[in-house]
């Protein structure tokens, strides 16, 4: 349990509520409450019950031959590409929506980057028939409009994020600042591992299915629970929290925890918070954040939407400092040729947040048999604009 | 003695006026302060500006973004209100979130609060738990006032833990809202100030958000020690001479 939350709310010297009043009493309400309410044998039983029926889980555990092949290890997939809405996110979505609802939440609202949060809500949304608010920053709308589409068509108000740098960071404080103008109604599902307490730990506890199913798929596929690696992509770190979570108290297994590069981490168009930044307050809890001296939070870069924040979640930030997981960097072209490798060994089409976890296989040594388990966050189909234009397919 | 118990002691009707530091022009945080004194306004609060301003409204995001790229940190701020105490004797307070603190270092913000001749400070996402163990040995020893919010979902055992951990006044929220709502005093407000006025707190309080005019003031000043304006004051000064701005804003308040 050395990873995991305390009472207070933190990671080691990471996590905390820091947020103004107008919001205590919504967090507050949570923090007594999330719990309670998760490990309830009837929200557990309903929140099973639609991870499998409605997006489709257990996902696989795929060995890829060719991909093992080529880099001498047995490389196994988790294939979070395959759900319902085409990514990770839906797990935390559905927990969310009916923690929402037991709570007594009329309304919804969620930030959303390249878009795939903001449709997993909207999906939900629209399930359980809850009144939906999408915010996203003004350049994502435009760069991701299909998506938006998607929330449009599934009955959620997109409403465009017009501050600052007009992406992710403003889409998440434009929704803080409806939260506190809406302080009864209002549920905000934050999608990922960010934000005051207890946002990182009820978002990992959501996602820690997938590593909950990927113990059971080694057992059955290799006779152990225990893979000498775990890779996944960290942008504010959902599904890399998700992938480590069972695995955090097995010392043995190695986890490698991938961040955007962007054009490079010294390039001034990057991601790779680890490298870049450095302690403090952003979005409501104490982590690792890319800012300049006087603390002002400076704009990350990376081609995938997914990944281009400049922060990581608390509990991240703690595995990094504590040396428990190996925060590495892949850049935008690197991903890029990572995505068309996998989709030309073994026919998928990987996004391109997931690709960054994929490329930095090539830069890993493997004795032979060693066991690699690779989160594939998500699926590529909103990435092909991106991939057209650098490949020029 | 600190200002700002002093002024409580000696005034009713307190009026107190936010603006955002280099707005809006880098070089005019101590011009507004001395035309703000010059006036009539009984109290300062200067925004030191940050790039994620999630409690504030727009037209404060948009004057905390202006002084940001006109090149505005807390380090600057510091050497601009160096001459603060030559023509400003009413309490000062700096206003701003936690994370250019804590890069700061605590120690020297308050350090350097002190040496300026700065009252106190708000600083809306500073959670109390924090305050009360990393926080408040420091901003004692400098003497300076550390000011809490609450709202109207702000519990009354909380309110009485806030009143116990503040030495200032209490900053009241008119409602759950990003800077820069009206006041619109229905009669949920009304219970809540007039709730707040029984509670019998050992601060006095200031309500704030909301506030735009001579009436909306006086409304508040029947609940509290007088009321705070921050958005109407710094949508006023966006153009023009600066003096003159102020001096006509202020005249509103008065008589």
């Amino acid at each position: 349990m050395k990873y995991k939350v305390n009472e207070k709310g933190y990671y080691g010297d990471f996590g905390g509520a820091y947020i103004p009043e107008m919001l205590y009493p919504n967090v507050e309400e949570l923090r007594q409450n999330y719990l309670k309410i998760i490990d309830d044998a009837d929200f557990q039983k309903e929140f099973h019950q639609l991870l499998k029926d409605y997006v489709g889980r257990p996902s696989p555990l795929y060995l890829a031959k060719r991909l093992s092949e080529r880099y001498g290890a047995n490389i196994f997939l988790k294939r979070e590409d395959l759900n319902h809405t085409g990514a990770h996110k839906i797990n935390n979505t559905i927990g969310q929506i009916l923690l929402a609802e037991k709570l007594g939440k009329k309304r919804i609202i969620a930030e959303t980057g390249a878009g795939q949060h903001g449709v997993a809500t909207a999906t939900v949304c629209a399930l359980r028939n809850l009144e939906c608010v999408i915010y996203m920053g003004e350049v994502d709308i435009e760069r991701q409009a299909p998506n938006v589409a998607r929330m449009k068509m599934l009955g959620a108000k997109v409403v465009p994020a017009s501050s600052g740098s007009k992406t992710l960071k403003d889409a998440t404080n434009e929704a803080m600042r409806d939260w506190i103008n809406n302080p009864v109604d209002t549920h905000y599902i934050i999608g990922s591992v960010v934000g005051p307490h207890p946002y990182p730990d009820m978002v990992a506890l959501f996602q820690s299915i997938i590593s909950e199913e990927t113990k059971k798929q080694l057992i059955e596929q290799t006779g152990s629970d225990q893979p000498d690696y775990v890779l996944a992509c960290v942008g504010g770190g959902s599904n890399a929290m998700g992938m480590f979570y069972h695995f955090m108290d097995d010392e043995n297994v190695k986890l490698i925890a991938v961040e955007a590069a962007g054009k490079g981490v010294s390039s001034g168009f990057s991601a790779a918070t680890t490298y870049l930044g450095k302690e403090g307050v952003l979005h409501g809890s104490r982590s690792i954040l890319m800012q300049t001296e006087d603390g002002q939070v400076v704009e990350p870069h990376s081609v995938s939407a997914g990944l281009d924040y400049p922060g990581i979640g608390p509990q991240h930030a703690h595995l990094f400092k504590t040396g428990r997981g190996q925060y590495v960097s892949i850049t935008d072209e690197e991903s890029l040729d990572a995505g068309l490798l996998l989709t030309q060994l073994e026919g998928i089409i990987p996004a391109i947040e997931s690709a960054h976890a994929l490329a930095y296989l090539e830069k890993m040594e493997f004795k032979q048999g060693e066991n690699v388990v690779v989160c594939l966050s998500g699926r590529g189909d909103k990435d092909l604009d991106t991939y057209i234009k650098y490949f020029n397919l | 003695m600190n200002r700002i118990k002093q002024l409580f002691q000696e005034k009713i009707n307190i009026l107190s006026i936010y603006y955002t530091a280099g707005y809006p022009n880098i070089g005019d945080t101590i011009q507004v302060a001395e035309a703000l004194e010059k006036s009539g306004a009984d109290m300062l609060e200067i925004g030191f500006p940050y790039s994620d301003p999630v409690a504030d409204g727009p037209v404060i995001q948009a004057s905390s973004k202006k002084s940001l790229d006109q090149g505005m940190t807390l380090k600057l701020l510091f050497e601009q209100l160096k001459d603060l105490r030559k023509n400003v004797t009413i309490p000062v307070l700096l206003m701003g979130y936690v994370n250019p603190v804590l890069q700061f270092g605590v120690e020297n913000f308050c350090k350097a609060c002190a040496e300026v001749g700065v009252d106190g400070c708000i600083v809306p996402d500073l959670p109390m738990v924090e305050y009360e163990e990393f926080y408040k040995g420091c901003f004692e020893e400098h003497n300076l006032s550390n000011v809490f919010l609450i709202t109207p979902q702000t519990a009354d055992e909380r309110i009485h833990k806030i009143d116990g951990l503040t030495n200032g006044f209490i900053y009241l929220l008119s409602s759950s809202a990003t800077t820069g709502k009206n006041l619109e005093v229905g009669d949920t407000t009304e219970t809540y100030f007039s709730r707040i006025k029984n509670m019998n707190l050992k601060n006095p309080t200031m309500i704030g958000f909301g506030i735009s005019d001579k009436q909306t003031f006086d409304k508040a000043c029947s609940y509290a020690n007088g009321a705070i304006i921050g958005t109407a004051f710094v949508r006023a000064i966006e153009n023009g001479n600066i003096e003159e701005r102020v001096s006509e804003f202020m005249n509103k308040f008065k008589g």
